[in-house]
C-alpha cells in the first residue's frame, strides 16, 4: 500500500465535503492511503497572492514541510491547492536564497523544508501512480452510455509544469474511458469557470459558467465531471443563478471524478458524499446500478 | 548618472517568481486578448495593456479594471509566442495597485483580498461566512438577494461551516509570518 501526504484544502472541510469523501473512499480501494497533513493551513488560494507574494509562498511552503517531515509525497484534489503547492515546491527547490529565507520563518513552528518530496494532484495519482488500467480492472460496475463531460478547468493543466501537453491533454478522457463511460469532447473542456471572479465580478463569472454550461449541453452530456472544488461549486451551486441571469433552463448534474469512479467501483453513493447536489444525480445513479 | 526606473521597468520587478521573458519582448500579437475569457469585461484587453506599461502610460494602468477581472487561469501565459508570464503579470499589477491604494471605485477585488488575507493570518484557514461582508454590500438587491438564497441552500444542505475552523498551532503560525512581514501589534 503507497501513501500519500494529503492535502484537503479550505473548500473540502465542507463546501466539498463530498469530493474528500469520495477521494477517501477510492484511494482506498485501490489500495492508497491519503495520510491528512497535520495541523495544515490554508494555502492562499488565488487570492493571497494579490496581496504579498513572499507570505503566501511561506504560507505554501509550510504545510509542503509537514508532508515532508512524514515522508510522503504531497497530494491535494483541489487544483489551485495543488499549483500552488507545485509551483512553491519548484521555487524553493531551485532558489536557495528564497529556500532560506522561507526556512527561517518555518524555524517558528520548528519546521524545515529541504525539498525532497513531489507535489501531485489526485487525479495524477489515479493515472500516474495507479494507472488506468489498473482502474479499469477495479471497475465492477462500469458507467455504460452515460455521457460524461471532462472538465479539467485551468489549474490542474496550467501553467504548464514540464513538456506536457497543455491544450490537448487527455489523461481525464482515459480516465473516464476506464470506468465504462462515454468521454465527450466539448469545446469548453479547458476553459475558465471564473474561479474566484463569481465572489468579485459576478456578471463575469456567471457568463463564464454558462458558456460552458451550454457547451456541455449542446453535446447532450449527462453529467459534468470536475476535479476541483471551486469548479463544481461554481457550475452547480451557481447553475440556478445562471438561469434567472440569462433565461436559461440549465439542470445538469456536477460530479467529481472521484464520485463517479466510486459508482464505477461499486461502493455506496452515501460514501461517496452523493446527496448533498443541488442539482439531482439519480438518473446518473441508474447508469450504475448493473454490475459487470 | 542615476537615474529612476521607468513604470515598465517597476512593474517588471515586481514579478519575483515568474519566470517568463521580460515584458519588452512583447511583439502585440494579441494572442491572449484573444485567449482571454474575459477580455470582454475588460476596459484595456491584455494586449493594450501591456503596449501601455511598455510606453509608460502609468496613469491609465492603474486606472484600469483589466487585473481585477483576471482569474488566473494562465490560458494566456501558456500561449504567448513570447513566453511571457502575463497571468503573472496580471497578480503583480494587482499588487502593485494595493500598494498604491489605487484602483477603480467600484473594484471589489482590493478590499476582498485584503479580507482573506487578514483573515488567513488570523484563524489559519479560510472560512467563508467572515468573507462576505466583504463584498456582499457593494452588490445590488437582486444579486443579494440571490447570493442569500444560495447561501441558506448550502448551510441546509450541510456545506457551510458553523465553527470557523482555526489551527492548533496558531501561535506558531503567526509568528511564522511575523518573520515574513512583521506587524508589530496590529492582528
Amino acid at each position: 500500500m503507497s501513501t500519500y501526504s494529503y492535502f484537503p484544502g479550505c473548500s473540502l472541510e465542507k463546501m466539498a465535503l463530498s469530493y474528500h469523501q469520495s477521494a477517501m473512499q477510492t484511494t482506498n480501494a485501490v489500495g492508497i492511503e491519503l495520510k491528512e497533513i497535520d495541523d495544515w493551513n490554508c494555502c492562499g488560494a488565488t487570492t493571497y497572492f494579490h496581496v504579498d507574494e513572499l507570505l503566501a509562498t511561506t504560507l505554501v511552503a509550510r504545510n509542503l514541510a509537514i508532508a515532508e517531515e512524514a515522508g510522503h509525497d504531497f497530494v491535494a484534489p483541489c487544483s489551485a491547492c495543488f499549483k500552488n503547492a507545485y509551483f512553491a515546491s519548484k521555487y524553493l527547490k531551485e532558489d536557495e536564497d528564497l529556500a532560506n529565507h522561507i526556512n527561517y520563518a518555518l524555524e517558528q513552528d520548528n519546521l524545515k523544508f529541504s525539498g525532497s518530496i513531489e507535489v501531485k494532484h489526485l487525479m495524477e495519482v489515479f493515472v500516474d501512480d495507479v494507472g488506468v488500467e489498473e482502474i479499469q480492472e477495479r471497475t465492477t460496475h462500469p458507467l455504460k452510455g452515460l455521457r460524461v463531460a471532462p472538465y479539467y478547468g485551468c489549474q490542474i493543466v496550467r501553467p504548464k509544469k514540464d513538456h506536457e501537453d497543455v491544450e490537448n491533454p487527455q489523461f481525464f478522457e482515459e480516465l473516464i474511458t476506464a470506468i465504462g463511460a462515454d468521454a465527450i469532447n466539448y469545446a469548453y473542456r479547458l476553459r475558465c469557470c471564473g474561479g474566484s471572479l463569481i465572489i468579485t465580478s459576478r456578471e463575469a463569472a456567471l457568463t463564464l459558467v454558462r458558456n460552458l454550461l451550454q457547451s456541455a449541453v449542446d453535446i447532450e452530456a449527462d453529467v459534468i465531471a470536475t476535479a476541483c472544488p471551486l469548479c463544481q461549486t461554481n457550475l452547480e451551486v451557481y447553475q440556478m443563478q445562471v438561469n434567472q441571469e440569462f433565461g436559461t433552463d440549465f439542470s445538469i448534474p456536477i460530479m467529481y471524478f472521484t464520485q463517479l469512479m466510486g459508482l464505477a467501483m461499486g461502493l455506496p453513493k452515501k460514501k461517496l458524499g452523493i446527496g448533498t447536489e443541488f442539482i439531482s444525480t439519480d438518473k446518473i445513479l441508474t447508469y450504475a446500478k448493473e454490475a459487470a | 548618472m542615476a537615474t529612476r526606473p521607468t513604470f515598465s521597468e517597476e512593474v517588471s520587478n515586481l514579478m519575483h517568481a515568474s519566470h517568463g521573458n521580460p515584458l519588452k519582448t512583447c511583439i502585440q500579437c494579441g494572442t491572449c486578448s484573444g485567449t482571454c475569457p474575459v477580455a470582454e469585461f475588460m476596459d484595456h484587453t491584455p494586449r493594450r495593456l501591456i503596449g501601455l506599461i511598455n510606453a509608460n502610460q502609468k496613469e491609465d494602468v492603474l486606472e484600469s479594471n483589466t487585473y481585477w477581472y483576471c482569474a488566473s487561469c494562465f490560458h494566456c501565459t501558456v500561449r504567448c509566442p513570447s513566453e511571457i508570464d502575463i497571468a503573472g503579470l496580471m497578480y503583480s499589477l494587482k499588487r502593485y495597485s494595493i500598494w498604491k491604494h489605487q484602483y477603480p471605485e467600484d473594484a471589489i477585488g482590493p478590499v476582498f483580498s485584503e479580507t482573506f488575507v487578514k483573515s488567513i493570518l488570523r484563524s489559519g484557514r479560510s472560512y467563508e461566512p467572515v468573507l462576505a461582508p466583504s463584498y456582499i454590500f457593494s452588490y445590488g438587491v437582486r444579486e443579494f438577494l440571490n447570493e442569500a438564497a444560495t447561501a441558506t441552500n448550502l448551510m441546509l444542505k450541510g456545506r457551510i461551516p458553523v465553527i470557523p475552523p482555526r489551527l492548533k498551532r496558531l501561535e506558531n503560525f503567526k509568528k511564522m509570518a511575523d518573520r515574513i512581514i512583521p506587524m508589530g501589534g496590529a492582528k
